[in-house]
């Protein structure tokens, strides 16, 4: 059975990447990875929607850590899609047997160690399979503490569901790592790519205009509709908290990769910036904390403050992204 | 976010699971920090669950009704709606719609009622019949 060392990590993707290439050789910590993929983002589109709500996004689309950190760093993932099911299981165990660990796209519903309140229909976790024994798979998921089990059926099932995100059976490992990547070069990139996104993007629902796109969304809701206004700011905060984003919707994740980056740099402007960061989130932390009060009932239901408060955070956020450009980082 | 200020609040959605979350220790630098819960996050995790639990129970008494075929009962205690259901399947969501009415669930070929017993993962027998009541439907 094959050694592998089972690390917690907040999100699922940036976890299971830096998981497969620290047994690679390469240490990289969870938000280094986040951050060099330039994962962070903010998006909101009513025209997509989950479970009948708008899709709205902390963090770039699945995928994107993995072909993101490739990018930057030059490191090559192999992919590997199937069109039937027993196949993937047939490759899934050659790579198992040869002691080899990989990376697997699944479906959360069918995942039998996931709590029953945390199992939705998000066909896009990660996870690391390291081992087989009997029946079961050995599972090192990076949103638990502990390493898990699942049984050759739902493990089956959660790999080859149908829908939005399909996984088809996706097994992905990093090719060999033959030279240490540069990551003190790749960094100022990283940076730049993420301000630029959440500040310069021409599209009204992303980075910091969709902030404040969907303040004024918020002011405009109905009263009528208060079942459903209540699911959508359910929904926005679930997005942002529930959804292993180590909390405030990545910011305090990024906000780490921001002072990492600081140390390695030796650069004073950047650990400002991971302040600011730090900051924007603890607002984030504030407006779910707003949102909880008010469905719990505890407090009125008042658009209008929830609109007010995303738009403090959308400033901050601005104020950060204009920092890190004026940083000049090379 | 500050170590002290991570919350601790024993969530039941958890299961005893704790999660990482990122937080400043008094020196300012980032480490990670087990959390059990916040509780912020259990109202609306309890909304969302609590949202297809009513759904659920809603189908059921049409179902009894005779209003409505098992599927929508099943669909909702699965945790999918009409769209979910369709990209599950492979149907269009007119087809799902369709098959809800139970004159037209009655009559589905084997094969058809077999993508569904797929996407449930449950038995024919059980696809065209509700579950006893209490039982909270885990699968």
């Amino acid at each position: 059975m094959t050694d592998f060392n089972h690390q917690q990590t907040a999100h699922c993707e940036s976890g299971a990447v830096a998981a497969l290439l620290r047994h690679n050789g390469l240490d990289l910590s969870e938000p280094m990875v986040f951050g060099l993929s330039s994962a962070l983002t903010y998006a909101y589109i009513p025209l997509v929607k989950m479970g009948g709500m708008p899709l709205l996004a902390y963090r770039m689309p699945p995928g994107r850590i993995i072909r993101g950190l490739s990018k930057r760093l030059g490191i090559r993932f192999h992919f590997e899609r199937f069109r039937s099911p027993k196949d993937g299981s047939v490759a899934l165990d050659k790579y198992l047997e040869q002691g080899f660990p990989v990376g697997l796209q699944a479906s959360v519903y069918w995942l039998p160690y996931f709590p029953e309140n945390m199992r939705f229909h998000f066909n896009a976790h990660n996870l690391v399979a390291y081992g087989k024994d009997g029946d079961d798979y050995l599972i090192s998921d990076p949103t638990f503490e502990q390493p898990v089990r699942a049984d050759v059926a739902s493990l089956q099932q959660a790999r080859f569901v149908k829908g939005m995100l399909a996984p088809k059976g996706l097994i992905y490992y990093p090719e060999t790592i033959t030279q240490t990547p540069n990551v003190t070069a790749a960094i100022p990139k990283a940076i730049r790519s993420t301000a630029n996104m959440m500040l310069r993007t021409p599209l009204p629902f992303i980075g910091v205009r969709g902030i404040r796109h969907v303040a004024r969304h918020m002011e405009k809701l109905s009263p009528a509709n208060e079942h459903y206004n209540k699911l959508l700011i359910g929904h926005m905060v679930r997005m942002q908290e529930e959804i292993g984003t180590g909390g405030a919707g990545f910011r305090f994740l990024f906000a780490s990769f921001l002072q990492e980056s600081a140390h390695l740099l030796s650069h004073e402007g950047l650990a400002q910036a991971a302040d600011q960061f730090t900051d924007a989130g603890d607002e984030w932390r504030r407006f779910a904390l707003y949102a909880a009060k008010m469905l719990k009932g505890r407090s009125a239901l008042d658009y209008g403050k929830l609109a007010t408060q995303l738009r403090n955070v959308a400033d901050m956020e601005q104020q950060g992204y204009r920092q890190l450009l004026e940083l000049k980082l090379r | 976010m500050k170590l002290d200020d991570v919350p601790q609040d024993q969530s039941r959605s958890l299961e005893g699971q704790r999660k990482r979350l990122y937080a400043r220790n008094a020196d300012g630098d980032y480490t990670t920090v087990l959390s059990s819960g916040w509780e912020a996050e259990d109202v609306v995790l309890d909304q969302a669950v609590e949202e297809y639990n009513r759904f659920s129970r809603e189908a059921r008494q049409r179902v009894q009704q005779g209003l409505s075929s098992a599927l929508e009962f099943h669909m909702y205690a699965h945790r999918m709606d009409v769209t979910v259901l369709a990209q599950t399947t492979g149907f269009f969501r007119w087809q799902v719609r369709r098959h809800l009415k139970p004159a037209v669930f009655k009559r589905l070929t084997p094969r058809k009622l077999q993508r569904y017993e797929d996407a449930f993962q449950i038995t024919t027998g059980q696809l065209r019949t509700l579950p006893p009541e209490d039982k909270p439907q885990n699968d």
